[in-house]
């Protein structure tokens, strides 16, 4: 999803100020449910997934802890188009639609295991 | 050197000849013959030059001075006159250089008028042309020449009085070899050529004593009447050089005169090109022995029209210039041998440590493209466009191992003395990038051109084949667009949204206790008054007024009422607009009850308490009121706003200012930015005046102003009485504010040749999409920057183009669109790329980009970053350009300013580290380095420093030594001793001495160079004044700083690590 409007935005098909408030809108719900499969897996003791899990939860509330005062988000509209950020968020969104699917397959497999043994 | 066919045997044509600097002159211009102009084909064929080759070489005495002009109208390119092949750029005149030794008889007027530019003019940074001249000795020699004029060649002299005439080849001759000693005595011996005045009769100008009282008499000035020993001193250098060319110095006074101007570049045509004589006379007499230091075009006290604009046309006159060193006691000899470098020296390393005056004498000039000149001709003004490269490396990797940031400084809405306007029904574009036509495209043939952004063909429309200037049908490449770098189009309906919006001015002024206190109600309801007529307008123009403290009240101005109406709205945490029709009303309908209000404003409140502050509320409300429109919002603001939406804390602990880490940059809230950015959505801006004691969180209201493309003012303590000073400087720069040109409901584009793209923008405004700025208003005192990368690497590229293209709405209600398009060529190694380096322009590139850093990270780091910029590239310029290894610091000739404007920059009030400067102080510093344009930006940074008095910008400071003249206390401050001088003065009397008149004159003169209103401080040497007078001494030390030596000392450890 975040791909898709920042690739919009590259375009000048949005212009940034709805593309940034879209995307963080999903930044606190991304921060909150990572966090808690997070700790789930901790609790259940999934140790390899938690541990796949950890360095990406920890990234998110960075990120998200370390946005300016001044500043509308994770995602701000007046520097969004300076330095390159558009660039990095976009490389950092392919990363995590990467590692998405590899949870995905990952969890899938883990289901199926599941369900096998019971 | 291609032979152009109509050239004199043996010899360079000098007027239209390919003088391309040999080095890097790329050959397509080389086989171009003035005769033939369409036969360079892949250049820039667009564009025939406008002379023709018939006119080499008669130059008659007359001026020609006007055509110089570089940019301006399509009346002046088209109608050049054939002389103006000398005009046109700096290239031309030196042409026969290269050949130096030929007999050049049959040129001599040519050769001559090199000779003698006017002084001032010199271009220092033309490092670019092999053979500009040396500024130094060229101011002289225009100077001296009225004495020394005639000398070898009676003949010679036209018949017009100027006496220009003399300095015969002009001191650009110097074909010394590059690695010629600098000394100076190396070019005296006297050459063939009839010695014109040669004689060396002083000795070298004295070095430049410190601060002291101006030079009194003894001390070379700049007289012309005498043959003064300085201008001989000086010509000597100049004329012994060319002699060693064996120029038959002849003289034409006159034609010297123009191409002089040519060089200049900025000399806009139109300024008024007195004969040499004239000026300089004039000059003698006001400037006197003691003022060496008088600007150049001082005489002309009357105002330019244009500010900017005819301040380069207004220098020549001056060889006072001369003694504007801001270094002091230096050395004056290294400074004019810096300056007698050759073109092809613009290379020359320059060892820092062992030559330290290395300031030019004149305002420093951008360099100069190396492009063909025609092409360069047709270029854009550099004050109106700026590269901080004029030679673009053709890769990234090869901009990396520079170390020198890319990137552009426009300042697109100058105010412009003259400017062609087209209305025309088609404007045309590229088609796939939507470029405007420019004169760097190439047309194919008649109907076909190709865009030079994206090099897609495209169609020549058939109304385009017609010139409306000649009349003539099938030329498309005269039409006015094609032959001009900066012009404006009427827009079409195509451009417009919605029908273009009136102009809007919605008043908001804080009237809480603090605000009355201050007193600064008066102040503005007078100068708005007294300027209700000249706000830019039509009939459609609208004007509000919101006052506020704790609520906020709104005026109902309708007809038909007998008074205005206050209606309060108490409500500030959901704000409503009580009868919006009303409250903004037509100014010309309404004008009476509007002034009424005006004058009632400033006594309704005398009797409040209220002391909280409600910005917040109030600034919704009037975007509310607003949005509906757009237009301009202004905002006057004297405290931290306490209430409602907004509500800041005092985040400044003044103990804590000297820790550079801690400090409160940013913002402390999102809502001003939000709040700025839906104003940007609706063509609002909000522009701030704060008048505050003590903090207001300028980091935090700023923001209102930065994302809207407002701009801030800031008056520190500003109180009617304790600080007199400010109410006039707020009196002239409201002034100002209220008159200047505004364009409404704004779009900027920049646009690059493929290949090239922008990454960050600098300046206020706020970034819609990829490269479109939103800018609600647009005003002529606001500068912008770019930064760019090589995304492609640019091979088989000559040239790359940048076209900045700003679309807006005129107060009168029409749609416009300004566009500047600037050529630059491409070069692929690393010494071409210093070559082109554009010292000013990376200076101003860097300070915005220091602020950024500041901001996100800390005062520190982006001091460090400031510093590690100049070590990089002169460690880079050091292990990669420099064949031999030499001991010392050294820098290529086109940076050799680089370290003493860092440290100006690290010495700014922005970068400054210590306890004496204000937080807001600091973002209000950091707000005009990310908002001037250039011009402004390098005055604030490194000001000026005059010999008369010592004037620095932004404030200036009249600096009285101890051992100052009794005449010049007497005379022009109208008191009887050194001792009586009132510690705090800030007037000069007016008294009816000519020392008075000359100074006050002079100092109005500084005044209207700028837009901002500098106070003029008068400072003896125990005032308390007198460290910030010091802190801009920037060569020297401070407490906490470094002086210009040991920062290159520092500079030279680390970049010999």
């Amino acid at each position: 999803m975040p791909i898709i409007t920042l690739s919009d935005l590259e375009c000048d098909y949005i212009n940034a100020r709805s593309c940034c408030s879209k995307l963080n809108k999903w930044v606190v719900p991304e921060v909150i449910g990572h966090a808690v499969v997070t700790v789930l897996m901790l609790i259940s003791l999934h140790w390899f997934i938690f541990l796949l899990n950890l360095p990406v939860a920890t990234w998110n509330i960075y990120r998200y802890i370390m946005v300016p005062s001044g500043n509308m988000g994770v995602f701000d509209p007046t520097e969004i188009h300076n330095r390159g950020q558009l660039k990095s968020h976009m490389k950092e969104a392919m990363i995590k639609l990467g590692f998405h699917l590899l949870c995905f397959f990952m969890y899938l497999y883990s289901m199926i295991l599941a369900l096998i043994n019971d | 050197m291609a032979q152009p066919a109509g050239a004199p045997t043996g010899q360079q044509p000098y007027s239209n000849g390919p003088v391309q600097n040999q080095l890097m002159h790329s050959p397509d211009g080389q086989g171009y013959s003035p005769a033939v102009p369409g036969s360079y084909s892949h250049q820039m064929p667009a564009k025939v030059p406008p002379h023709q080759s018939s006119g080499q070489y008669s130059y008659s005495g007359s001026q020609n001075v006007s055509q110089l002009n570089n940019y301006q109208g399509p009346g002046q390119t088209l109608n050049r006159p054939p002389v103006a092949a000398f005009s046109g750029s700096p290239v031309q005149q030196p042409g026969p250089v290269p050949q130096g030794l030929l007999p050049v008889l049959q040129n001599s007027a040519a050769v001559s008028s090199a000779g003698s530019f006017p002084p001032g003019a010199s271009p220092p940074v033309l490092s670019n042309w092999q053979y500009s001249q040396p500024p130094v000795s060229q101011p002289l020699g225009a100077q001296t020449s009225p004495l020394a004029g005639v000398p070898g060649t009676g003949s010679a002299q036209p018949p017009s009085s100027l006496p220009g005439s003399t300095n015969p080849a002009g001191s650009y001759q110097y074909a010394a070899s590059p690695g010629a000693p600098l000394l100076q005595n190396s070019y005296m011996k006297p050459g063939s050529a009839p010695p014109p005045v040669t004689q060396p009769l002083t000795p070298l100008h004295p070095p430049r004593p410190p601060l002291g009282p101006p030079p009194v008499g003894g001390s070379p000035r700049p007289s012309t009447a005498v043959a003064g020993p300085p201008s001989a001193q000086f010509l000597q250098k100049s004329a012994a050089n060319q002699e060693g060319d064996a120029m038959p110095a002849a003289s034409d006074g006159s034609v010297v005169q123009n191409s002089y101007d040519a060089i200049e570049g900025g000399g806009l045509m139109a300024a008024p090109h007195y004969s040499p004589a004239a000026p300089n006379l004039k000059m003698n007499r006001s400037v006197g022995y003691s003022y060496p230091a008088l600007p150049p075009g001082y005489q002309h006290t009357s105002p330019p029209g244009a500010p900017g604009m005819n301040a380069s046309a207004l220098q020549y006159p001056d060889g006072s210039k001369h003694f504007h060193q801001p270094a002091m006691g230096t050395n004056h000899l290294t400074a004019s041998m810096g300056g007698l470098s050759l073109q092809q020296e613009g290379l020359r390393p320059v060892n820092l440590l062992q030559e330290r005056n290395i300031l030019p004498t004149t305002l420093l000039k951008a360099p100069v493209p190396n492009l063909h000149e025609d092409i360069q001709k047709l270029n854009c003004n550099p004050e109106l466009f700026r590269c901080t490269l004029t030679n673009i490396p053709q890769t990234q990797a090869l901009l990396n191992k520079a170390k020198l940031p890319l990137g552009l400084l426009l300042h697109p809405f100058k105010d412009l003395s003259q400017l062609p306007v087209v209305t025309s029904s088609i404007i045309v574009r590229c088609r796939s990038c939507r470029t405007y036509i420019n004169p760097f495209v190439s047309f194919l043939d008649q109907r076909r051109w190709k865009c030079n952004l994206c090099y897609r063909v495209n169609d020549v429309p058939e109304e385009f084949l017609y010139n409306p200037v000649t009349r003539v049908y099938g030329e498309p490449h005269k039409r006015p667009e094609v032959q001009n770098a900066t012009i404006e189009f009427m827009a079409p309906s195509e451009y417009m949204l919605r029908p273009p919006q009136p102009p809007v001015y919605l008043f908001v002024f804080d009237v809480s206790h603090n605000a009355i206190e201050t007193g600064y109600l008066d102040t503005v309801c007078q100068t708005l008054l007294d300027n209700l007529d000249s706000l830019p307008g039509n009939t459609r123009t609208k004007i509000g007024f919101i006052t506020f403290d704790s609520t906020i009240h709104f005026y109902g101005l309708q007809e038909g009422l007998s008074q205005p109406q206050m209606l309060i709205v108490s409500d500030i945490e959901d704000v409503f607009i009580p009868m919006p029709e009303n409250l903004l009303v037509n100014l010309n309908e309404n004008k009476e009850l509007i002034q009424d209000l005006l004058k009632t404003l400033p006594q309704m409140f005398t009797k409040s308490l209220e002391t909280q502050s409600a910005l917040g509320p109030a600034l919704q409300a009037a975007f509310k009121l607003m949005s509906p429109t757009g237009g301009r919002i202004t905002v006057f603001q004297t405290q931290l706003p306490s209430v409602g939406m907004g509500a800041l804390k005092s985040r400044e602990e003044p103990n804590q200012r000297a820790t550079a880490k801690d400090i409160h940059l940013t913002p402390s809230t999102d809502f001003y930015k939000k709040l700025a950015l839906d104003c940007s959505g609706q063509q609002v801006a909000v522009d701030l005046f704060l008048l505050s004691g003590q903090y207001s969180d300028l980091a935090s209201l700023g923001c209102i102003s930065r994302y809207s493309a407002g701009s801030v003012y800031y008056y520190q303590s500003y109180h009617r009485k304790h600080n007199p000073v400010q109410v006039e400087k707020l009196q002239k720069e409201l002034k100002r504010y209220l008159t200047r040109k505004i364009g409404f409901e704004a779009v900027m584009r920049i646009r690059c040749t493929k290949g090239l793209s922008i990454h960050t923008f600098h300046g206020n405004f706020f970034v819609r999409s990829t490269d479109l700025l939103s800018l609600p208003n647009v005003n002529p005192d606001a500068g912008y920057a770019v930064q760019m990368s090589v995304e492609e690497s640019l091979t088989d590229m000559q040239v790359v183009s940048f076209q900045s293209a700003l679309l807006y709405t005129s107060s009168k209600g029409e749609r416009r669109i300004r566009v500047h398009t600037m050529c630059l060529p491409v070069v692929t190694t690393l010494s071409d790329v210093y070559l082109g380096a554009d010292v000013q322009a990376i200076t101003g590139l860097l300070a915005n980009m220091a602020v950024d850093r500041s901001v996100s990270a800390t005062l520190s780091d982006a001091r460090d970053a400031l510093v590690n910029a100049v070590i990089d590239s002169l460690a880079a310029y050091r292990s990669s350009v420099l064949s031999i290894q030499q001991p010392g610091l050294t820098a290529p000739y086109s940076l050799r300013l680089f370290p003493l404007y860092i440290l100006a920059l690290l010495k700014q009030k922005a970068f400054q580290t210590g306890t004496n400067t204000r937080l807001d102080e600091r973002i209000f510093t950091m707000c005009q380095v990310k908002n001037q344009p250039l011009v402004y930006l390098m005055l604030m940074t490194h000001p000026s420093l005059y010999k008369v008095d010592n004037l620095t910008d932004e404030v200036m400071f009249l600096w009285i030594g101890k051992n100052c003249g009794q005449g010049f206390i007497t005379q022009v401050l109208g008191v009887p001793n050194y001792g009586s001088i009132p510690q705090n003065m800030t007037h000069l009397p007016e008294l009816e001495t000519a020392e008075s008149i000359r100074t006050r004159a002079f100092i109005s003169w500084l005044r209207e160079q700028r837009p901002f209103f500098p106070i003029l401080y008068i400072i003896k040497d125990e005032s308390p004044l007198k460290s910030s007078f010091l802190q801009n001494m920037i060569e020297d030390r401070t407490e906490s700083a470094l002086s210009y030596y040991e920062f290159l000392l520092h500079i030279q450890q680390q970049v010999n690590k």
